[in-house]
């Protein structure tokens, strides 16, 4: 187990590495001209010119600026935004919306999809299985771009059942579109995974011994056989916390919530590099922390996995 | 005596029980794996569906002059916001255009970005899946870190950075940036998919016999164990095409994959939301069309794997 985890710890390290490497490169590396974007249409005076160029070290070679962006990242400092914002304000500000609406719609994708999967696992090839089985395909198919939209629209527009935008400080009950938006394909993963892992579990021989044991098929169900069906959702749906994160960054769009997507698309635009590898860094380290917790949990869970 | 001996041991190991020869197993010829699954396929509603939808979503992208006569260019100010009519189906949009025909035409980019989109990334997939299980080792290591690397990276945020970085200072940066953008991101499953069923099948007697012929690894990773690897890959990657076309509309839709004048589902959805107070159906029908190509593909892909996997029966 020791051995294990030192091991994904130094492959996760790399992984960070590897990652923000190729999104710094893809951000500063031969960009056109990042001081005409933030200036937008306006010229600029060739003074100016100059004291941005050395106070964002643009003069120097790649690999250097590479350095003094992680040796700042280490320090806490993740740089000053284009627009002259301290990156670390912008985060403080963004992480609490986004960290909001993820957990929201984590919690949707896994109280709904747990319990309808296990009905469907227990009345297999039923009427309520086959249903949930084409509706969930559907919205696996249905791109966030797609039902966001279509809900804004149906249910915020016409039907007025919730507000059509979230805003900057949004409440609990503006979040609960987005959330359910944002959490839709987890949601169907969630189902499609419970479902094929409770029918499993119900032909195992313990399930056969608990009934003959005489127990409540509610017990046999609830306690037995789900304990042992929950351990790749939990899996999947760890990693999706760190997917989430990311994704969010179309449905904040459109639901027009300030969060951590909003920012980072606001930057991919405009190309504020400092911007984009900042929360590109903190989201990647989040999403390998989540997968790393996820593996070590899967040991707690099942006995049976030993990592050597 | 020693025939009879290994014939003993043979039945009394787990698992190896003779079958049953009863006269009524007789009668009918018996099925190889594949025979079954084909068999099941064209029984499959599911598949039936999907394949008629894909078909007709190809077709229209290769022919969408049989579908509209009407010029999904030609926009006109004083058609803003009309209702449906004869020809124009769906009504005109914010810039007068002819919503139908603009649907229609938009099929083009979503099956020409997703069709190249699949081939490179499952390029991609076999350069790095097959050496990855074939030789093992160290190359296995390397390989399987890259993929690791790749795929520790979030999807969409990946795309978005590498779209703006490969299509920013063109004008029109064509498909080309998002079939980039597409193989260089979706190869990862593809190529974990054959590796693993690369080492499934390098151990079988017929790879063993190969070798044995004097056949160079070449020609056995080619002629012998990609053809009885194929099938898991195709199901990954039929999938894969949904799941890509729906990319490129995300992209579109944030307007760093296709650009006007281009003619895409995502461009089309989000100039039509911000005037959706106004018009719906300028939205609805690129959605919706959008919705049952990436569906048909879906589909097609999970009823080929029910098919050819029968332990999720």
């Amino acid at each position: 187990m020791y051995r294990y985890v030192v091991r994904r710890l130094l492959q996760m390290v790399l992984t960070f590495f590897g990652a923000t490497f190729v999104v710094y490169a893809l951000m500063f590396a031969n960009q056109d001209d990042p001081l005409q974007a933030l200036a937008g249409e306006r010229p600029v005076t060739p003074a100016v010119r100059q004291v941005l160029t050395e106070r964002y070290h643009l003069d120097e070679p790649f690999l250097v600026q590479y350095g003094y962006y992680m040796k700042g990242m280490f320090t806490g400092d993740f740089g000053t935004s284009l627009t002259g914002r301290k990156i670390t304000d912008m985060m403080a500000q963004a992480w609490p919306v986004t960290i909001r609406l993820a957990l929201l719609a984590i919690v949707f994708a896994a109280l709904i999809g747990v319990i309808a999967g296990v009905i469907a696992g227990i009345r297999r090839a039923g009427v309520f299985d086959n249903t949930t089985l084409v509706l969930t395909l559907v919205v696996i198919a249905i791109p966030v771009i797609v039902l966001g939209p279509v809900l804004q629209f149906g249910l915020g527009i016409e039907l007025k059942w919730f507000p059509v935008t979230a805003g900057a400080t949004p409440t609990f009950y503006a979040l609960l579109l987005p959330a359910f938006v944002l959490g839709a394909l987890s949601l169907a993963v969630t189902m499609r995974l419970t479902r094929t892992s409770v029918a499993e579990n119900l032909r195992a021989d313990y399930v056969r011994t608990a009934k003959a044991k005489g127990l409540k098929p509610r017990r046999v169900v609830g306690i037995h056989v789900l304990r042992n069906s929950l351990i790749p959702v939990v899996t999947s749906l760890g990693i999706d916390i760190g997917n989430l994160m990311g994704g969010a960054i179309i449905t904040e769009g459109i639901f027009n919530i300030p969060g951590v997507g909003f920012n980072l698309f606001r930057g991919i635009r405009t190309e504020d590099g400092p911007l984009v590898v900042g929360f590109v860094s903190v989201l990647v380290i989040i999403y390998l922390v989540c997968s790393l917790l996820v593996d070590l949990l899967y040991a707690v869970l099942d006995p049976r996995i030993r990592y050597e | 005596m020693s025939d009879m001996g290994s014939v003993v041991a043979a039945e009394t190991l787990p698992g190896t029980t003779a079958p049953p020869a009863g006269p009524e197993e007789r009668a009918e010829k018996p099925r190889s794996l594949t025979a079954d699954a084909l068999r099941d396929l064209r029984r499959s509603a599911i598949f039936w569906t999907a394949c008629v939808l894909g078909v007709l979503v190809i077709v229209m992208a290769a022919f969408p002059q049989w579908f509209t006569s009407a010029d999904p260019r030609s926009c006109s100010l004083s058609r803003q916001f009309d209702g449906p009519s004869g020809s124009a189906f769906f009504g005109f949009d914010f810039q007068g255009c002819d919503v139908y025909a603009r649907t229609v035409y938009g099929a083009r980019a979503s099956v020409l970005v997703g069709t190249f989109g699949v081939a490179l990334a499952a390029i991609l997939a076999l350069l790095i899946g097959m050496p990855a299980g074939f030789f093992g080792g160290w190359i296995d290591a390397l390989l399987s870190r890259v993929t690791d690397i790749v795929l520790g990276v979030p999807y969409l945020l990946a795309g978005i950075v590498l779209a703006k970085r490969l299509s920013s200072g063109r004008e029109d940066p064509g498909i080309w940036a998002v079939v980039l953008v597409l193989g260089l991101l979706g190869w990862t499953t593809a190529a974990r998919v054959i590796r693993s069923s690369v080492i499934g099948a390098k151990e079988q007697d017929y790879v063993a016999a190969a070798r044995m012929l004097g056949a160079s690894n070449w020609r056995i990773m080619w002629r012998h164990i990609l053809p009885n690897a194929l099938a898991p890959t195709v199901v990954v990657l039929t999938i894969a095409l949904g799941a890509f076309i729906a990319t490129e509309a995300t992209l579109s839709f944030l307007g760093i994959g296709l650009r006007p004048p281009a003619i895409s589902w995502g461009i089309d959805i989000a100039s039509a939301q911000g005037h959706v107070r106004e018009a719906a159906v300028p939205m609805l029908a690129p959605a919706s069309f959008l919705v049952v190509t990436v569906l048909a593909f879906i589909m097609l892909g999970d009823a080929i794997r029910d098919a050819f996997d029968p332990r999720l029966r």
